[in-house]
């Protein structure tokens, strides 16, 4: 895995913002390569500067100091409207709330990020993927927790992203349901070898990744190499 | 702390409820304000200067007769007067003017209708030349204390000195005849020392005049009857009560039409900012819904939490009201100035109307505490672990637009803005209303332009067709027809014969004037709204439609004619027909049934002129000498007097009013673009986080508001004609009846100011949209 191309190479990034009084160090001094294909467990307590992170991969965020680059291009040099071509074109993304949009069907919902993708799969290809294939024309609302997120990963991973960036995508569900939407960006991760990152405050996650990175108070203090990746099924807490 | 902070947090949408609160408070003060102190000042006016009640003009009686007049039951004081009508020649007055002369007492004030001297001073006893004149009179020819003008006082010509200038409860309006409206510069009132009116006009000892105030309790009707029986022999010409006299007709008109649009205009106002506030408010209150479960969870009573946001809209509408009421007093204060000018009162009294202000008040708060109310008491009804959990992804279905054959080929987001609509049907409803109310308030506030310009067409275009009118001392034989169509100018000639009569039906009864038009006429038509002319039936009399109203009177009924002058006729002549014209009270007849009717040979009052321009002023030098000329008026002068008076006092009120419909438009579509995004901003931060651009996203919540606004401008069309018909209802007076007339410019206009306020809200609300902090919005989940 070492030898593969760095998707993103952060380097001395940090972040504080204000609030009221107070300034937040919500990252230090952090250095960090993701390599294509690989999958990444973004481990740490709340608090410990890994959504802020993940924000600043994704173009969500800007640092207060410090450099990305994605492939070629360094992400701190571009404005707002670049960092949206950029989430755009490059990056899925997976949050705790899944985020589906209310309006639309599971199919709709994924062909609203396919619409403005290039290189899109079918909408109904993508909920395949996640299991979702007789449940197209449902609306959120009915869909369990569990199928909603499923929804959002097909939705992340239709567009075909460079890369996958996950915040807490088990943090709103039970166990046996939180494992089904963990295997399903296992396998996206694996067959459509996506560069996947997910964050998590749970720690017995960490067996699915190629990678963990322990963070704490702002600052990467440990990064692990798994000698194998366990399937989610193997998983438990 | 916490309200305030919320205030402040809100501060843009408490801002503009407060100003749609303001808008309506003050439209109901203004406008009510403005009327209560009109007929405030009214009647101050008539009670300081002893207005008279009953009015009679006669030929000729001895004073004697007086006492008489004094003694009928239910009298409380008489006045005798001479008054004579002159031809005036007036400096810088190409054409004659026409003045009434009124004898005043030299050493004591009239006992009734007294005089305020505005300039100068009063008249001197034994100069038997000083006038003084009324100030509209005066301000029209640009008179003043010291000036001199001619005027031909029986045959013989008079120079009269101006002392000073004054007004008269009588002449708040100075009308000549049947006109509809002043004309200050050809006709004026002049008062004289009636030692020096009675002998030109071998009046001596003599009066064809008196006025009379009535004792409290007694019957007007009875007073009128025996005062006609008194003067009946010394050729009265029946006598009036104020109802029929021309210039308080007029000005109790002009505040009845005050009075509506003191009422029904506000009530429209208020009710569509009372809707306003309550739909704001509630939808406000929801988007806190995450706030009020924290609170209750922190073991907030109910009670409380509800205090909360009732408070919250108070202030609201409290800010609202005392902006309301502050610019309502001002402008109100501000128009009632303006018509204390206008219509010359000597007295102004400002009446604020505070029941009435206190009520809009009230309805406004009542309108805001029911909206927040409501909303707040569906959140309490919730849990509140309930409540702090993010809304359940609300309930959507496929409709039937995605069903059709066009379904597949929807874009996303039309389909993301459809189904939004269709799954709040009532909010979407309710924001539609709002939006069309605020239309329809726009074109009530242009409906009076609207209306004013379709009267002025029809009356100036339509029905009068002359350039000038001529009107005899007294009748003439049919020669003077001829005469006058040989005079320099005169293109074509129509001359009219005009009678004052007493139509009754059953009880009812009104003075009108009579016309008598010829056969084949021209010049003056008989016109109705829709802009037909009807033609004269060769037996019947042809009735205003509001005259028919007055008398009870449909086609085919008979009505009893009493001429007011010569042999004084009394005949049944049958109702022709009724036709809806917009100005005055009319009965027309074919001259020849008229002459008929009045048992004379063709004579004739005057003759309407069409004439060469070119050749006006020779035309007029030549009338301003002829005898038989009593004056002459045109059209362009009627037509700039019904510009200055009626369609003036409309255009102070419209402006006010289409100023507050504007403002209260773009509150209303700011405020719910404002909602909308708060409602929505969720999702719309998530398409961006998804990598949508900031205008992809605008356009789906502005595609929202837009077509939103789209339904909402026909519904507004159609609120706002109804709201016009409700007015042109009410706004049916003797003088004038408001045809319901709306234009294209009209709908222009109101689309113009809505589609204004949606574009600038719509640029307000992305400037939010760009800044719409997308990792807080996903952190948080409400």
């Amino acid at each position: 895995m070492a030898t593969a191309e760095a998707v993103f190479e952060a380097r001395g990034l940090a972040k504080h913002y204000r609030v009221g009084e107070v300034v937040v160090h919500a990252l230090r001094d952090v250095d960090l390569d993701l390599f294509r294909g690989e999958l990444v467990v973004l481990l740490g307590p709340s608090g410990s500067g890994k959504s802020t992170l993940l924000n600043i991969l994704g173009g969500l965020d800007v640092p207060s100091a410090g450099t990305v680059r994605f492939l070629d291009h360094d992400l701190t040099k571009d404005d707002p409207d670049a960092l949206t071509r950029f989430r755009r074109e490059h990056v899925g993304f997976v949050f705790q709330f899944y985020n589906l949009i209310p309006s639309l069907t599971a199919r709709e919902n994924v062909a609203l990020v396919t619409e403005i993708a290039e290189h899109a799969m079918d909408p109904a290809d993508a909920l395949r993927l996640v299991g979702l294939e007789d449940r197209l024309e449902h609306f959120p609302a009915q869909l369990s927790g569990g199928e909603q997120q499923r929804v959002a990963i097909a939705r992340a991973v239709a567009k075909q992203p460079d890369v996958l960036l996950c915040d807490e995508p088990t943090g709103a569900l039970d166990f046996e349901t939180g494992q089904r939407v963990l295997e399903v960006i296992e396998r996206a991760n694996r067959e459509l070898g996506t560069t996947t990152a997910v964050i998590t405050h749970n720690a017995a996650i960490a067996g699915m990744a190629d990678r963990v990175i322990r963070m704490r108070s702002g600052r990467i203090v440990e990064v692990t190499h798994n000698e194998r990746r366990l399937a989610p099924s193997e998983l438990s807490w | 702390m916490k309200l305030l902070r919320d205030l402040w947090h809100l501060r843009g949408q408490v801002g503009a409820i407060a100003l749609v609160v303001a808008c309506g408070v003050a439209v109901v003060v203004t406008t009510r304000s403005a009327y209560e102190s009109l007929a405030l000042s009214q009647s101050t006016y008539y009670a300081s200067y002893r207005f008279a009640d009953v009015f009679a003009n006669l030929e000729r009686a001895p004073d004697a007769l007086g006492a008489r007049i004094a003694a009928i039951p239910g009298v409380a004081a008489v006045q005798t007067r001479i008054v004579a009508q002159v031809t005036l020649d007036v400096p810088g007055l190409a054409e004659p003017a026409i003045g009434r002369l009124i004898g005043i007492p030299e050493r004591r004030v009239p006992i009734l209708n007294d005089l305020h001297l505005r300039r100068g001073r009063w008249l001197e006893p034994g100069r038997r030349d000083e006038v003084l004149v009324s100030e509209a009179f005066a301000e029209a020819n640009q008179l003043a204390p010291g000036d001199t003008i001619g005027a031909v006082l029986h045959g013989r010509w008079q120079r009269l000195r101006i002392v000073g200038v004054a007004l008269s409860p009588e002449y708040i309006y100075e009308i000549q005849g049947a006109s509809l409206f002043p004309d200050n510069r050809r006709f004026g009132v002049l008062w004289m020392s009636r030692d020096a009116l009675g002998p030109p006009f071998e009046m001596e000892g003599a009066f064809n005049d008196v006025a009379l105030s009535l004792a409290a309790g007694a019957s007007e009707p009875e007073v009128i009857e025996r005062l006609d029986h008194l003067l009946e022999p010394w050729g009265g010409l029946g006598a009036y009560g104020r109802e029929d006299h021309v210039s308080h007709r007029f000005i109790s008109d002009e505040i009845a039409q005050n009075r509506v649009f003191g009422t029904i205009v506000p009530a429209i106002f208020l009710g569509v900012a009372a809707f306003l506030l309550n739909v704001v408010l509630s939808r406000l209150v929801a988007t806190q819904r995450e706030q009020i479960a924290v609170l209750k969870a922190f073991g907030y009573r109910d009670r409380a939490i509800a205090g909360h946001y009732l408070g919250f809209a108070l202030v609201a509408v409290a800010i609202g009201a005392a902006l309301g009421l502050i610019a309502g007093l001002w402008l109100g204060a501000r128009i009632h100035e303006m018509y204390v000018t206008f219509y010359r009162f000597p007295v102004l009294r400002f009446s604020p109307g505070l029941t009435v202000i206190g009520a809009a008040i009230g309805v406004s708060a009542l309108a805001a505490l029911a909206g927040a109310l409501g909303a707040v008491r569906r959140v309490l009804a919730l849990a509140p672990a309930e409540a702090m959990r993010p809304e359940p992804p609300a309930r959507f279905s496929a409709g039937w637009l995605e069903r059709s054959r066009f379904g597949p080929h929807l874009p996303a987001a039309a389909r993301m803005i459809w189904r939004n609509l269709a799954r709040h049907p009532v909010r979407a409803g309710l924001s539609v209303l709002g939006t069309a109310f605020a239309v329809a308030i726009l074109l009530v506030g242009r409906f009076f332009v609207d209306a004013v310009q379709t009267m002025n067409d029809v009356q100036f275009r339509a029905v009068q067709r002359e350039d000038l009118t001529v009107l005899f001392h007294e009748p003439l034989r049919s020669d003077a027809r001829h005469a006058v169509a040989t005079l320099p100018g005169v293109v074509q000639a129509e001359p009219f014969r005009v009678a004052p009569v007493r139509l009754r039906f059953e009880h009812a009864e009104r003075r009108v004037p009579l016309f008598g038009l010829p056969e084949g006429h021209e010049l003056r038509r008989v016109i109705g709204a829709d802009g037909e002319p009807h033609r004269l039936a060769p037996d019947g009399v042809i009735l205003t439609q509001k005259l028919g109203d007055i008398l009870g009177v449909t086609p085919g009924d008979r009505v009893t004619v009493e001429v007011l002058e010569g042999e004084r006729a009394v005949r049944e002549v049958r109702v022709a027909g009724l036709v809806d014209e917009l100005l005055g009270l009319n009965a027309y007849l074919e001259a020849g049934t008229l002459h008929r009717l009045l048992r004379e040979q063709s004579t004739w009052s005057g003759a309407f002129l069409r004439v060469d321009q070119r050749r006006l002023p020779e035309l007029n030098a030549v009338l301003k000498r002829m005898p038989a000329v009593a004056g002459a008026t045109s059209r362009s002068a009627m037509l700039r007097s019904f510009e200055e008076t009626l369609a003036r006092s409309f255009a102070i009120f419209t402006s006010v009013l289409i100023g507050f419909a504007s403002v209260i438009a773009c509150a209303v579509i700011y405020n719910a673009a404002r909602i909308a995004l708060s409602e929505r901003g969720r999702e719309l931060a998530s398409l961006r986080v998804l990598g949508f651009t900031r205008g992809e996203v605008a356009t789906l919540l502005l595609g929202e508001q837009a077509l939103l606004t789209l339904l909402a401008i026909p519904l507004g069309f159609a609120i706002g004609r109804a709201f016009c018909a409700m007015l042109s209802a009410a706004y049916q007076w003797e003088l004038f009846r408001i045809p319901l007339v709306l234009t294209t410019q009209s709908h222009v206009f109101a689309v113009s100011v809505v589609i204004a306020a949606a574009a600038a809200s719509t640029e307000i609300v992305r400037h939010r949209l760009d800044r719409l902090d997308l990792v807080a919005v996903l952190k948080t989940r409400e």
